[in-house]
């Protein structure tokens, strides 16, 4: 039980970053490689507003955990917006492994730009709450207060893309565009820029997930690297139809990981793409996923 | 016409390189090079984008090393067995991966290989995060002494040359031409009574396979077997090259593997701007250039 609510922990990193890659790729059909360049940029963002602004610019300012959790995502997403618009816009008409290619190099500009300013081993970021810190009493344990609200945090954001793109007229257009593009552009609605703004939503969720995951982990370039692998591994468990299938593939496979880590450790980190394996060989559409 | 050039040219540098240039590096770049033509041999004449070829670089080069050092094998042997290890890995991978299309697919072979990194990892053997050291080179068919780097030199060239011919005769063939069919239109291919899934496998396993034979040798070549063969990032490096050097082109990979990895030898001092400057040609290579050096070069002489 323990071990499956500090599993749920990794989950909600794994649900975000599968959410947001499956908004990218239902609306643009681009796997954003730099997904994890994105989610290691949010933590940066954190670390560098807390602790080297004033530092660099000489300006007292310090951007805090609660306001790191609007900036950087804000950043991140504009990052994004400007990715889309410069680069990616271009390859539209050309085979799809061009954007996966694109956003490959794009990852590692990113890692590599960090890993000449950072310690490729880590910093620690110091800027965790006070009112987060220490434990609550959970009956059957004591669990850290900043993980159980990273936890909940995400859940709430997770279900709320999922309300907003299933249950709203904005995510009804959305689905549109996803459904027939130039149809949905003949009704007047501006799917150029949907696409935009789905990109850098996509993105800032990324760096939203990495500024949660700061005081969690140590922050350093290398971090969305491998992590992103996991989250593809994810995503073609999880079938890329559905966005509550991201989610609730997100969720469950961090909690087998978490539980594996008890069990059989050295499996801890290959369980995922073992169970990947599983999935393809019985129903290789993915579990949420629809036949084409 | 030019690649009548490019075969003349490649075999008079191949066969002189070692006395202007230093012969190890030479070596690291030929392996290089039959690595990136394996990969060519899927993306460039199948369409299929795998994610994953280091497994089959870095798994083989562990094998290769293993039965080498461990059990004695002999060096061309112990290349050998980690070429077929490859080719088994390929199979796998293969079965698995042609289930899915386009993206899916890449993003499986990714998620395959990451099985293989962390075995790599922890199995016992593989010496974890320090590699697995201290190969011995041996003797080729017993009696000649692989330790004198020229001889190794030439081993290596005829290794390259080996598998390099078997992409080219695969390519040109019936077969390959089934396979670019597939490329073109898969739907079509189908149709026309073509097993899709069959001939996709097939390339893949030949494409693993060499990939292997590159691996295993370069294990031989440093008497070391490195995790960083098996990283993903490995699997990235050869993409760039195939695509810098020309997509689909029988001689494009070769000079996209000698231009990448001269440049990172080049800039090895910069450290991690190595990293930057491949994402920067990467990205470039995509939004422009995506013909490739070669590609640039049939388009302009066939325009004449």
């Amino acid at each position: 039980m323990a071990q499956a609510l500090l599993g749920l922990n990794v989950g909600v990193f794994y649900a975000m970053l599968s959410l947001g890659l499956a908004v990218i790729f239902g609306l643009l059909n681009i796997i954003n490689f730099a997904h994890g360049a994105m989610y290691m940029l949010g933590a940066f963002i954190a670390l560098i507003g807390y602790t080297l602004l004033d530092q660099w610019f000489g300006i007292s300012l310090q951007i805090g955990f609660w306001a790191s959790l609007i900036v950087a995502p804000a950043l991140v997403g504009l990052l994004g917006i400007i990715l889309e618009r410069t680069m990616l816009k271009r390859l539209y008409e050309l085979d799809h492994i061009y954007g996966l290619l694109l956003t490959f190099g794009i990852t590692l500009i990113l890692q590599g730009l960090f890993s000449n300013y950072f310690n490729v081993s880590g910093t620690p970021y110091p800027g965790q709450p006070e009112i987060l810190a220490g434990v609550v009493n959970l009956g059957f344990m004591y669990f850290p207060t900043y993980r159980l609200f990273a936890i909940i945090f995400s859940l709430v954001v997770c279900f709320a893309t999922w309300y907003v793109i299933e249950h709203t007229r904005l995510g009804s257009r959305l689905r549109a565009g996803v459904e027939n593009p130039s149809l949905t552009q003949a009704f007047g609605l501006n799917v150029p820029l949907m696409i935009t703004l789905t990109f850098g939503f996509g993105c800032a969720l990324a760096g939203l997930a990495g500024v949660l995951a700061a005081p969690i982990y140590s922050v350093s370039p290398l971090m969305g690297a491998d992590l992103i692998i996991v989250v593809f591994a994810v995503v073609v468990i999880g079938g890329m139809g559905s966005i509550m299938g991201a989610i609730v593939t997100g969720l469950v496979l961090g909690m087998v990981e978490g539980l594996t880590k008890v069990i059989y450790p050295p499996a801890a980190s290959t369980v995922i793409f073992f169970l990947m394996v599983l999935v393809l060989l019985f129903r290789p559409a993915g579990l949420f996923g629809k036949e084409k | 016409m030019i690649n009548r050039a490019l075969w003349i040219i490649m075999l008079v540098a191949g066969l002189t390189a070692p006395f202007f240039a230093y012969p190890v590096f030479v070596m690291d770049l030929l392996c290089f090079a039959l690595f990136a033509c394996a990969f060519n041999l899927l993306l460039g004449y199948v369409g299929l984008l795998s994610f994953g070829h280091a497994a089959f670089f870095g798994g083989a080069a562990y094998i290769a090393g293993h039965v080498i050092k461990v059990w004695g094998f002999s060096p061309l042997l112990g290349i050998l067995t980690g070429a077929a290890f490859a080719m088994v890995l390929g199979a796998i991978f293969g079965y698995l991966a042609i289930r899915r299309q386009g993206i899916y697919f890449a993003m499986i072979t990714l998620a395959l290989a990451q099985i293989i990194y962390f075995m790599a990892l922890q199995l016992p053997f593989t010496g974890g995060e320090n590699g697995l050291q201290g190969i011995p080179r041996g003797n080729l068919l017993g009696f000649i002494d692989l330790n004198n780097s020229l001889t190794m030199y030439y081993f290596v060239f005829a290794i390259f040359l080996v598998g390099f011919c078997i992409i080219h005769r695969t390519i040109h063939s019936p077969f390959g031409e089934v396979l670019q069919a597939i490329r073109e239109n898969e739907a079509r291919a189908l149709s026309l009574g073509y097993d899709v899934d069959r001939f996709k496998l097939q390339a893949f396993v030949i494409s693993a396979t060499m990939a292997g034979l590159a691996g295993a040798t370069k294990a031989v070549v440093f008497q070391f077997a490195a995790l960083t063969s098996a990283h993903w990032q490995t699997s990235g490096e050869v993409i760039l090259m195939t695509l810098v050097g020309g997509l689909g082109t029988v001689f494009g990979p070769v000079v996209g593997a000698l231009l990448v990895g001269s440049l990172s030898h080049e800039l090895g001092s910069f450290g991690s701007w190595v990293q930057v400057i491949l994402g920067v040609i990467f990205v470039v290579c995509v939004l422009t250039f995506r013909r490739g050096i070669v590609g640039e070069l049939e388009r302009l002489t066939r325009k004449r």
